[in-house]
């Protein structure tokens, strides 16, 4: 075999390879890329109940209520807000006042159905997207 | 004083990793003997002073001096000693330090194991090792000064996060480093290796165990990583496909990939400017997965309280390796022109294949995880992906990898048949089938992938231990070679991880259940009671335990404690997961919140085969040391006659 037949061969290998693999990954991203929203943009779009998104925000001050393992709270980015139900456990973070991820989707009576909560590793860490869905809310306040 | 002797230290380190990022350099060039042997000197200089800053940060730990701002934000004086010291690296600037020790610790060792390596090469690779040290030393000293006092003295720290004080993740960080830094020294051997304008068989003998010594560690810090995430987060997940987890595997894919473009280099002089490539890429993509972690731009379920200037630095070193390394390559590479003739078919077209498919993965993983990142800058949507993505790209691209994983090795150098290969391998694909077919009908029959997927798992065990039971028709144990017992350990190891990870994912069982004390379920075939739930006193923390009892048919069959801790000094809760395992499958138990009046919310998990995800991880790296110790490759011993073939070449 010629050194350039090899390379023929090695740049049709190399090409398959990488075609089913931009095929795989453009289906895949098609179907499997989560969107994050907040609250505003959420009243704002109309989701159907079978979009599954994630909502951030802050869980509003005094609207946790836990019965057994369903637990409903408010997200808001303090300029509207979005009633959540999730079962299940919560991450050890979960606080109200403090940021949070939603993942799921709305249901028909407007509640966001979480089927994951997430959580972080660190109390003084504002997920990106929450930090700046509220500062778009305008209602930012810098840290110490 | 101990403080100041550590920062005066790290200056001094700075200096001298200036000179030896650059006389060396000079020397070799003019063929300078005198400045060339500086580097030496300058690397063990280093390194020693390094050993004195860390030192000295760690003594500021364990004596809890809390003058020093760095231990006033990372620890306390209550907190038991592991965490103490673990909390040296528990924090951005302690990190960084290691970061940095380890890398002049790699180089020490090559200055010390490479006095057989030509001067000017080693020179070079001193050098270029000492200007990624110069990065990182003026990143710690300018923007991360692990030394910086406060006045007055607090009495007392802030603690650690509690998430941290956990001995798995005590020795995580230091594993991944070693794995991550340890590139480094494979990428100054490129550098060093276009600096010459030759690459040759020496070359790969050399950067060949270095690969294998950081993909070994890497190994085993992900395998850390993720055992941890796995028992603290509860979530019974062992791998979320989180941009941080993903930062650690790109570069282990990439590594595992110049771990086998650099035996075709060893063995065949072929392949040389590919791996020099591989070798510039996966330490930049070692430095990408600090950068991701470090500067909070991805929503990460890792993610720690992080500093956009920080971030920014990162970044910008990141460009000027990554950038700095691909334009020498893109001018030199040319040079190094190939050596030995092959066919598609053969060892070296699988190893071809082997790298095709390795880098594929590596490259799906960098687009998932910096696609949000992308989108974001250019329409402002945010977006996560997710395992979904993942599983419908990763996945795939794993089979023909696997599929051809146990052939490969079979197949000889330079033209081979494939199939008498694969005919040799008939028993091993009959079993496989049967595991997959087994899988299907007894196991579970919703999911036909994942009984595919197991039956991969079982073709990489029984094919890569039958490739060896052939082989040992013409030899011993003893007479086969190390660098082959690694392979198979390795190959076989994957398997299992494969196993263990199909299993677990596909076949695990969960419920969620409110229970008061005196509750009972059934749960997959066990009655679970929840006899007590108690308050109990730790040495940093109070507790609520669990008592849970298990009994199977009547007897008593585990007790699991599963507990919630409240850190005093964080006012943070933490679950501690309580596991049983008899390594066959996990009984895992979590405690949620809850109180008297309502119940407390209990998980629980049966996770099959799950410990053989790190068990294999562990075998996969033990499989890598083994092959390490081969006599061909072990650092510094002489060459036999029949190494040194003359198949150096002059650069053109």
């Amino acid at each position: 075999m010629t050194p350039k037949r090899r390379r023929l061969w090695l740049l049709i290998g190399s090409l398959g390879t990488l075609g089913v693999a931009a095929a795989l990954v453009l289906s895949a991203l098609n179907d499997n890329l989560v969107f994050f929203y907040s609250p505003t943009q959420v009243a704002e779009k109309s989701l159907g109940p079978d979009r599954r998104f994630r909502l951030g925000g802050l869980v509003e001050a005094g609207s946790v209520q836990k019965d057994g393992q369903i637990v409903r709270f408010t997200v808001t980015d303090t300029n509207k807000t979005i009633a959540v139900v999730y079962r299940g456990i919560l991450p050890d973070l979960f606080r109200e006042g403090q940021g949070v991820i939603a993942e799921g989707a709305l249901g028909s009576d407007g509640v966001f159905a979480a089927r994951e909560v997430l959580a972080k590793h660190d109390e003084n860490y504002m997920p990106p997207e929450v930090a700046k869905a509220i500062k778009e809310a305008g209602q930012w306040k810098e840290r110490k | 004083m101990v403080a100041e002797l550590g920062h005066f230290a790290l200056i001094l380190a700075l200096a001298v990793a200036l000179i030896q990022g650059t006389v060396p350099l000079i020397g070799a060039s003019r063929g300078d003997d005198r400045l060339m042997a500086l580097g030496r000197t300058a690397a063990l200089t280093q390194a020693l002073l390094i050993i004195v800053a860390f030192g000295a940060l760690t003594q500021a730990y364990v004596t809890s001096d809390f003058s020093v701002a760095n231990v006033v934000a990372n620890s306390h004086s209550a907190k038991p000693l592991l965490y103490k010291i673990s909390g040296v690296w528990g924090n951005h600037e302690g990190s960084m330090l290691l970061w940095a020790l380890i890398l002049a610790l790699f180089g020490a060792a090559v200055a010390v194991f490479g006095a057989g390596l030509p001067d000017t090469l080693r020179s070079r690779v001193l050098a270029i090792q000492s200007l990624i040290g110069v990065g990182f030393l003026a990143f710690l000293l300018f923007t991360s000064n692990p030394f910086e006092r406060v006045f007055p003295a607090p009495a007392d720290g802030n603690g650690l996060n509690p998430l941290l004080q956990d001995p798995g993740l005590a020795f995580h960080p230091p594993l991944l480093y070693l794995g991550y830094v340890g590139f480094s020294v494979t990428y100054a051997f490129a550098i060093a290796a276009l600096l010459e304008g030759r690459v040759d068989a020496a070359w790969a003998r050399w950067v060949r165990p270095w690969t294998l010594a950081a993909w070994c560690f890497l190994t085993l810090g992900i395998a850390l990583g993720s055992w941890w995430a796995y028992y603290i987060l509860g979530w019974g997940g062992f791998w979320f496909w989180d941009p941080v987890e993903n930062a650690s595997l790109m570069p282990w894919l990439a590594g595992t990939a110049l771990l086998h473009s650099a035996i075709v280099v060893e063995k065949r002089d072929a392949l040389k400017s590919w791996t020099v490539l591989l070798a510039i890429l996966a330490f930049s993509l070692s430095l990408l997965g600090t950068f991701l972690v470090r500067s909070g731009v991805l929503t990460s379920v890792h993610a720690f309280a992080q500093d956009p200037a920080r971030g920014l630095y990162i970044l910008g070193f990141l460009l000027a390796v990554t950038g700095g390394g691909l334009a020498l390559y893109a001018w030199r590479a040319p040079q190094l022109q190939g050596g030995g003739l092959f066919q598609p078919v053969s060892r070296e077209g699988a190893l071809i294949l082997n790298n095709l498919l390795l880098c594929t993965l590596a490259a799906t993983v960098l687009l998932g995880t910096l696609y949000p990142l992308f989108l974001d800058l250019l329409t402002g949507d945010k977006v996560s992906v997710g395992p979904p993505f993942f599983n419908a790209t990763f996945v795939p691209i794993c089979a023909p990898l696997f599929a051809a994983l146990c052939v490969g090795p079979l197949l000889g150098w330079k033209r081979a048949e494939l199939w008498p290969a694969l005919m040799r391998l008939r028993v091993a694909f009959v079993i496989s089938l049967a595991a997959a077919l087994v899988a299907m009908t007894m196991i579970d029959s919703r999911s036909t992938l994942a009984a595919l997927a197991f039956g991969f798992g079982v073709w990489l065990i029984v094919g890569s231990l039958w490739s060896l039971a052939d082989r040992l028709k013409q030899g011993t144990l003893r007479t086969t070679p190390r660098a082959t017992l690694g392979m198979v350990i390795a190959h076989a190891s994957l398997g299992i991880v494969v196993l263990g990870s199909v299993a677990t994912s596909a076949w695990h069982t969960e419920v969620m259940q409110t229970m008061k004390p005196g509750d009972r379920i059934s749960f997959a075939g066990y009655a679970v009671q929840l006899d007590k739930i108690e308050q109990v006193q730790g040495p940093n923390f109070v507790a609520e335990r669990a008592t849970l009892n298990v009994t199977v048919g009547g007897k008593p069959y585990t007790v699991l404690q599963p507990e919630r801790r409240l850190f005093t000094v964080q006012r943070r809760q933490v679950a501690e997961t309580a596991i049983q395992t008899n390594f066959l499958r996990d009984f895992y138990a979590t405690l949620g919140e809850g109180d008297p009046s309502q119940g407390w919310v209990i998980r629980l998990y049966l996770n099959p085969l799950a410990p053989w995800i790190w068990l294999g991880a562990a075998f996969m790296a033990f499989g890598g040391f083994v092959s390490l110790s081969d006599r061909r490759l072990r650092i510094g011993a002489p060459r036999s006659s029949k190494t040194r073939r003359p198949v150096t070449q002059p650069a053109e």
